[in-house]
């Protein structure tokens, strides 16, 4: 697996003002993504307090940004930035995250290790720590694709992933997903017997 | 896994990212296809689990307040007034009619359990249709009390109208639609840009089951029955914000 693209805004001028109309633009286009953008930063970061960190600099960098927006799909665009400034901020304060990442088979996070999942009674608790345990390469398009209702070729745009491979991804992604739930199933029926 | 199309085509057919040559070879396939059909129920499980356990985070008002002042900072001047960002943050359905939004106008019968019905693409060429421009509706009002009478006399049913504009899902109004070769009553919401077509009939015999969810080509749908009535609500939205919608006419 070809390493993370990370991301490529590293050297926006402070300076820069949108003229009126511009930020009246965006204001239009950009913003009413917020949700999308916060529900993004969430998942990939697993904490809501970093998340909405990750998410004002997102926004801003957008807005710095906005002139090099020539049309098309607002959400990816932004969505675009936020998933970039996740990685940037893992890579900075939890590099071990983005390691660990190549190794897919046994990424398996001690928060969600099987016995622990199958303690939870509650459905949703036990399917947030299932897809927080998820590498963050296979959790953005899970999220992406289930929660946010992209496109492949949204899908393709945010992340990266070349189009021809979201579908393959996608499919790795479900398959350790259900892996996860179903061996936290087979640990509560064991404790049970 | 033995079947190869069970790795990966089986995902691009239930995301409806197939194209219909594709995908009409896949559902041939699956006749037969028992690995790929428990594949099928496995994955549609999961995005049901995925979707109806309210995993989604919204941004919080504490975090839209932050990013209004930082870019009011930002801007420099300050020139984005309070009162501009705040109606852009209380009404989250501003512009929404302003976007040449399309919504689609399909119900998903679903021939033999899971599988999306060929009726699907007939649908969604109806939906092209609709979306001409002057075909989303036939009534316009944002009030419940002009766009509910004015289905008197014109279905033996009465559709339940609701504005949900405090929600965030404004009514925009309603028409009259045929699916099926039965008349059936749309609502037409908005919410953000997008808008959304909530159609209403009453259930009848030997109506095909429906999937309670999905998506196909871009546009979610959710549908359920209540009573003797089947709803179905259709657009591009996302699936989050239709089951909010679903939730609000049947709590």
């Amino acid at each position: 697996m070809p390493a993370t693209t990370v991301n490529t805004f590293e050297t926006w001028e402070t300076s820069d003002v949108l003229d009126p109309q511009d930020r009246i633009r965006f204001e239009q286009l950009v913003l009413p993504h917020l949700d999308s953008a916060a529900n993004l930063a969430r998942w990939m970061l697993r904490n809501r307090a970093d998340s909405d960190d990750v998410v004002q600099e997102a926004t801003l960098r957008a807005y710095r940004f906005f002139e090099r927006f020539h049309g098309g799909d607002a959400r990816a665009w932004l969505l675009q930035i936020v998933r970039n400034t996740c990685y940037t901020w893992l890579q900075k304060n939890r590099p071990s995250e983005l390691m660990t990442e190549f190794d897919e088979e046994v990424h398996l996070r001690p928060a969600a290790n099987p016995e622990t999942l199958a303690t939870q009674a509650d459905d949703r608790q036990r399917l947030m720590m299932a897809l927080e345990s998820l590498s963050p390469r296979f959790r953005e398009v899970l999220v992406l694709r289930e929660l946010e209702g992209c496109s492949y070729k949204e899908i393709g745009e945010i992340t990266g992933i070349p189009i021809g491979t979201v579908m393959s991804t996608l499919s790795r992604a479900r398959e350790r997903l259900r892996q996860t739930l179903t061996g936290a199933a087979g640990a509560a029926a064991k404790e049970v017997s | 896994m033995n079947c190869e199309l069970a790795q990966t085509t089986i995902h691009g057919y239930f995301d409806g990212e197939l194209d219909a040559v594709r995908s009409t070879e896949f559902e041939r396939h699956l006749e037969h296809c028992h690995e790929c059909q428990s594949v099928l129920e496995s994955i549609e499980s999961l995005r049901t689990q995925l979707q109806q356990s309210d995993l989604y985070e919204h941004a919080s008002p504490q975090l839209r307040e932050k990013v209004r002042k930082q870019l009011a900072q930002a801007a420099g001047t300050g020139r984005l007034s309070a009162g501009h960002w705040r109606r852009w943050f209380l009404v989250p359905t501003f512009g929404a009619m302003a976007a040449a939004a399309a919504v689609i106008a399909i119900i998903l019968f679903v021939v033999p359990s899971r599988t999306q019905s060929p009726l699907s693409a007939e649908l969604i060429d109806a939906h092209v249709r609709s979306l001409q421009p002057g075909h989303l509706m036939d009534v316009e009002s944002t009030d419940q009390h002009t766009v509910k009478p004015w289905f008197d006399g014109k279905l033996d049913f009465v559709p339940p109208v609701s504005d949900y504009a405090a929600q965030g899902f404004p009514l925009v109004g309603g028409r009259l639609d045929v699916v099926d070769g039965h008349n059936v009553a749309a609502l037409v919401y908005s919410r953000r840009k997008h808008y959304i077509n909530v159609f209403v009939w009453p259930y009848r015999e030997k109506e095909p089951g429906f999937v309670s969810s999905g998506s196909r080509q871009g546009y979610n749908w959710v549908a359920w029955q209540s009573g003797d009535m089947r709803f179905c609500v259709v657009s591009d939205a996302a699936l989050s914000d239709l089951r909010e919608l679903k939730d609000l006419i049947h709590p």
